[in-house]
């Protein structure tokens, strides 16, 4: 298991859910992702999204303005 | 012998028609996965999560909404780059704005296929509905977007499809003709009465449809953009900003783009290192970026419309506060530009 991060600041949605599809395809299952993102969007969106394709949102928190979403990669492809 | 379950693609867009053409399949028991297409022109989202006064709003991706209804996949492709040669240079031309429709649904519809083919899937599903759109959805332009695309009878519309020849799923029995509809029109009504069927109450109804290409306003910004570059292009950074903002042409070689409210000129603030740029420091007011070469007496002019939409419009004198693309700032006292002093036709 490996921790990555991606910084989707300033992009609106549904691009950091985007960013979020293609960074998690290069990962594998069990690594875990922080999605930074000022989009309040993203905070439906990018779990929205998880719950579909099969990955586990960890943990969803806003700090100073930024939504932050933990991800772990599910097993399918 | 048992055959293999057959798989579609689904064109989401969020909206009804695609989420009850890709229901219709999956009762058929076909696996169905969703695609959905970002070309940096979908309303989806975009203005609700700038302006501050939609942010109590419930925010949601339709498209992703629909797949999770439907407990189907989604995938967004971003086709932003490949999307500009699709508007510029639409063979089949504009609808009545800068809505490049038929050749958009050509394109959607022939990267569907590609995405189809790569990933094992049989055939290709919309939700079009045969008389619906004025372009892209009539009985003579549907045959288009089949041939044109290279799906050819590998597209199925569920909705329509009684109305059409027999594509390649129905001639094959992996969907059964007698369960596909004869849809027609700009009628709602059996779109919604097939919803009630399925049990869905909540869906998304977009007025207008899902792009900013069909608004006339900013088709009208998207024109003037072209127009004073001298050419047609623009970068995702260019069509965000036609989404935000007043935007005033004041003279032919600059414009201003006013923040309305707070979401808006906090979206501006990404942009202030891009653009010359001035704020009310005396009274609260708008975020101004300036598009173009201003001289100074432009950016005066500038700064004086900047007071008018401040909270000093009234007042005799508002500081302004200007920084160049260096960075540095200097303050202009200017008394604001009276309403009656910019012309209808700065604002595009």
């Amino acid at each position: 298991m490996s921790r990555h991060q991606l910084d989707a600041r300033r992009l609106l949605c549904p691009l950091p859910v985007i960013r979020t599809q293609d960074k998690v395809a290069q990962l594998r299952p069990g690594d875990v992702l922080e999605v930074v993102c000022t989009d309040p969007g993203a905070l439906n969106d990018i779990p929205a999204w998880c719950r579909i394709n099969g990955h586990q949102v960890l943990e969803t928190r806003r700090e100073e303005g930024e939504v932050i979403v933990e991800i772990e990669v599910g097993d399918e492809p | 012998m048992s055959h293999p379950q057959r798989k579609a693609v689904a064109l989401v867009s969020g909206g009804l028609d695609s989420m009850l053409a890709a229901k219709v399949i999956q009762e058929q028991g076909v696996h169905v996965e969703g695609i959905n297409f970002y070309t940096g022109f979908c309303v989806e989202g975009h203005t609700h999560a700038i302006r501050r006064k939609d942010q109590g709003k419930e925010k949601r991706n339709n498209a992703l909404w629909v797949a999770e209804q439907l407990g189907m996949k989604l995938h967004i492709v971003d086709i932003v780059e490949e999307y500009k040669d699709v508007l510029l240079n639409p063979k089949h031309g504009y609808g009545a704005n800068m809505n490049p429709c038929l050749d958009c649904k050509i394109f959607m519809v022939h990267k569907a296929l590609e995405w189809a083919d790569s990933h094992g899937f049989d055939f290709i599903i919309t939700g079009e509905v045969v008389g619906q759109r004025p372009m892209s959805q009539r009985k003579d332009t549907m045959p288009v977007v089949a041939r044109e695309s290279g799906a050819m009878d590998r597209l199925l519309r569920p909705l329509c499809a009684k109305n059409l020849p027999a594509t390649l799923p129905e001639r094959e029995g992996w969907v059964k003709r007698d369960e596909l509809f004869d849809f027609s029109g700009r009628s709602r009504k059996p779109q919604m009465a097939l919803a009630a069927q399925f049990g869905f109450t909540d869906y998304a109804t977009p007025a207008g449809g899902c792009c900013f290409l069909t608004d006339e306003a900013y088709s009208r910004k998207l024109v003037d953009l072209w127009q004073v570059r001298g050419k047609r292009a623009y970068e995702l950074d260019d069509i965000m900003l036609l989404k935000v903002g007043r935007h005033l042409r004041p003279r032919p070689h600059f414009k201003l783009i006013v923040g309305r409210e707070e979401g808006e000129n906090n979206f501006l603030e990404g942009y202030r290192k891009q653009f010359l740029h001035l704020r009310p420091i005396s009274h609260p007011g708008p975020l101004v970026l300036i598009d173009g070469a201003a001289n100074e007496d432009d950016i005066r002019l500038a700064a004086r419309i900047t007071a008018r939409y401040s909270k000093g419009n009234s007042a005799p004198l508002v500081t302004v506060q200007v920084t160049d693309l260096q960075g540095d700032n200097r303050m202009l006292e200017v008394p604001p530009l009276p309403p009656g002093e910019i012309p209808e036709a700065w604002y595009l």
